[in-house]
């Protein structure tokens, strides 16, 4: 996954609550077996039916950043989501609640999630809809968003963010771990079930 | 210190703690479906690694797999490629597969405790959010994302921070006619679509242990669309007669061993939780959704909301919104809704029980001439059970579709699809925009609803059949 330090971008203001993974990207488009090249499902049924889907403007056409109502990626646990949003040229999201899953599997792919109290999102939503041109920055390090005159801090776990700057891969950050990986396993009950050898 | 049913098992399975880093928490069970899975497989290619523990780990084929001619190589070529990644992968890598044609092969969440792999106590995964249906044994289920599959094929283990913990008691009786499906759905209209985020829900209270194990699996099922971590109820006699017997449960002295340790998976007396919903079973009657969420729901009695009576700002956009996706005027009585399909079946209704209520209702009748139902099993074993019992015909003589086993119209990423406009009473777990096929309409309710308004073409209570 690529670090994340610091970004700088315009971004788009997504009036809607509850933004569930399938609209994100719908489940016909799950079928590949890449990791790459889910753009052309990124909100494709309101990209096709809704003229004036906000990622359907000019002005919008090429924001980083989406600035989403609260409650953002719940549903389905597809990480293709995240992927889509970064296919896309997202990098940042940010919402005043996000679904579980959708935020961790972000901290696995490199899109960042910020949350935003809600006034917070709506002078944000104000700024860029005047001016679409504003640029926007997220800084994790700061752990800051600030545009125009306005700085606003946000909170993330430190362990996370020390994560996503150094673009660590989890499943290496484990593999240190064996020996207690290794020890306890060596005393699950024996009575647990395998799902080998199929009986 | 009191702890509750979901801190004893999580921190059973603590591998490592340290402070200002996750936990790592090991997994006793993996499933493994074909959607979610590709990538992950790649992952541990292109770093050279294996599955560290194949022997806990099972693979089904079941989000793409077609119901009809199930035999025949899958016609949509990016599907079957799809399920072809999943058999190469459990070949290399040493998992077992349960592929389409298999006794085994069911909707994961299915076949997990048919198969008796699913345990109270344990720790168990899949990429897949419904993994939270588990927890109706006790165990702490949740689902994941493709970087933690790869996670947990590579290390079973994997890094978790401690949930918040929330209660939902119910209390009192059902109402003939009144089911699981409609507990979860007044519990989720009640909370949010996403109001336990951060919370494992634990799902207690008499009318909660008057459940039969299908039953609690159908609550347990739809915690995420409350946008919970997990749902979960603690085991008991019910749980252990379920058990029993089954091919991955314990035997003889395992068995007494096992229901010991399990006896003792209860929340102690005083143990706190972040938040607590109660809920009286016997003021609760037929649910079903009117919006584009799970929360967006209401009894079947009322009528379609106006958006101008809701205060909140965002909410009203919300309603007005789902109101149009979904072409409902505000005040229509509910029961005046025509639907053009029923889908009977998905991880939350597609169990044995869930034929049986709708059989019932159905024998000797006709589905109404202008609605077809589709009814598909979760699993072949659950198809053979109900061809066992001669359900199959129940349906088919009434005019249903009886198809095989898969997730089918639940998400539609096989050929059972909506159109666009139409509409359907369905006893799956998302009323999403386009879920169930692009413009597609869904109302989400119980096997005996959806039975019930198969027979009048419109949503319907099956209290509401009596004369008709
Ligand atoms: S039946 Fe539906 S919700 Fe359940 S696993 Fe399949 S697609 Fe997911």
């Amino acid at each position: 996954m690529d670090a994340f330090t610091t970004h700088t971008g315009t971004a788009a203001p997504l009036r809607r609550s509850a933004v569930d993974t399938d609209q994100i990207i719908p489940a016909e488009y799950l079928k590949r077996i890449t990791r790459t090249g889910f753009e052309d499902g990124l909100f494709v049924a309101w990209r096709t039916n809704e003229p004036d889907f906000v990622l359907n403007q000019p002005e919008y056409a090429d924001a980083s950043i989406l600035v989403a109502g609260p409650d953002f990626g719940t549903g389905s646990s597809r990480e293709h989501a995240n992927w889509a949003l970064l296919d896309g040229g997202f990098r940042v999201v940010i919402s005043s609640r996000f679904a579980d899953i959708f935020r961790n599997n972000s901290t696995k792919s490199g899109l960042l999630t910020v949350v935003l109290p809600q006034a917070e999102v709506e002078a944000l939503w104000a700024a860029v809809e005047a001016d679409p041109a504003t640029p926007v920055t997220v800084d994790l390090r700061a752990k800051e968003v600030s545009y125009g005159s306005t700085t606003v801090p946000f909170e993330i776990d430190d362990y996370v963010r020390w994560r996503l700057l150094e673009g660590l891969d989890d499943v290496g950050l484990t593999e240190k771990h064996v020996d207690d990986i290794e020890a306890f396993e060596a005393q699950r009950p024996a009575w647990l079930p395998r799902a080998l050898p199929a009986v | 210190m009191p702890k509750t049913l979901a801190e004893k098992v999580y921190e059973a399975h603590v591998v490592r703690s340290t402070p200002g880093e996750p936990d790592l928490l090991y997994i006793d069970l993996h499933l493994v479906h074909e959607v979610t899975s590709p990538q992950a497989f790649d992952g541990l290619r292109a770093a050279g690694r294996t599955v560290r523990r194949p022997d806990l780990t099972m693979a089904t084929e079941d989000h793409n797999v077609p119901t009809l001619d199930i035999l025949a190589p899958i016609a949509d070529p990016v599907s079957r490629a799809q399920v072809d990644a999943l058999r190469a992968n459990a070949k290399e890598f040493g998992i077992r597969l349960a592929p389409m044609g298999d006794r085994d092969q069911g909707i994961v969440h299915v076949i997990g405790p048919q198969l008796g792999l699913t345990q109270p106590g344990m720790t168990i995964v899949c990429g897949d959010s419904h993994t939270s249906t588990h927890g109706a044994f006790g165990a702490l289920a949740f689902g994941i994302g493709t970087s933690e599959v790869e996670h947990v094929l590579a290390t079973q283990t994997l890094p978790q921070y401690r949930p918040k913990q929330m209660s939902v008691t119910v209390d009192g009786e059902l109402a003939p006619g009144v089911s699981a499906k409609d507990i979860i759905l007044a519990v989720i209209a009640r909370i949010g679509t996403n109001g336990a985020a951060g919370h494992v829900i634990e799902y207690r209270g008499s009318a909660i242990q008057a459940l039969s194990m299908e039953a609690r699996m159908t609550i347990c099922n739809m915690s995420i669309e409350a946008g919970a971590k997990a749902g979960l109820i603690a085991p008991d006699q019910t749980t252990f007669d379920f058990l029993q017997g089954r091919p991955h449960a314990p035997r003889g002295a395992d068995w007494d061993a096992a229901v010991a340790h399990w006896s003792t998976l209860r929340t102690d007396e005083g143990a706190v939780f972040d938040s607590e919903v109660v809920l009286d079973a016997s003021t609760l009657t037929p649910f079903v959704t009117w919006g584009t969420n799970p929360g967006q729901g209401l009894p079947l009695s009322e009528r379609v909301p106006d958006p101008a009576d809701i205060a909140d700002e965002g909410e009203r956009r919300a309603a007005e919104q789902a109101l149009a996706y979904m072409g409902l005027t505000p005040g229509t009585p509910l029961t005046e809704i025509e639907v053009d399909t029923v889908f009977l079946g998905s991880c939350t209704n597609g169990r044995i029980e869930d034929l049986r209520v709708a059989a019932e209702l159905l024998r000797g009748k006709r589905v109404d001439a202008g609605t077809r139902m589709l009814v598909v099993p979760g699993s072949v074993g659950v198809k053979s059970q109900a061809e066992a019992e001669g359900l199959d015909k129940v349906f088919l003589e009434a005019g249903a579709e009886w198809r095989g086993a898969g997730c089918s119209m639940c998400l539609g990423m096989n050929p059972d699809q909506l159109k666009p406009g139409e509409r359907s009473a369905s006893t799956s777990n998302r009323n999403f925009q386009g879920r169930q096929g692009k413009g597609g309409r869904t109302h989400l309710v119980s096997p005996s609803v959806a039975a019930a308004t198969a027979l009048t073409g419109r949503l319907t209570a099956p209290a509401d059949l009596i004369g008709a």
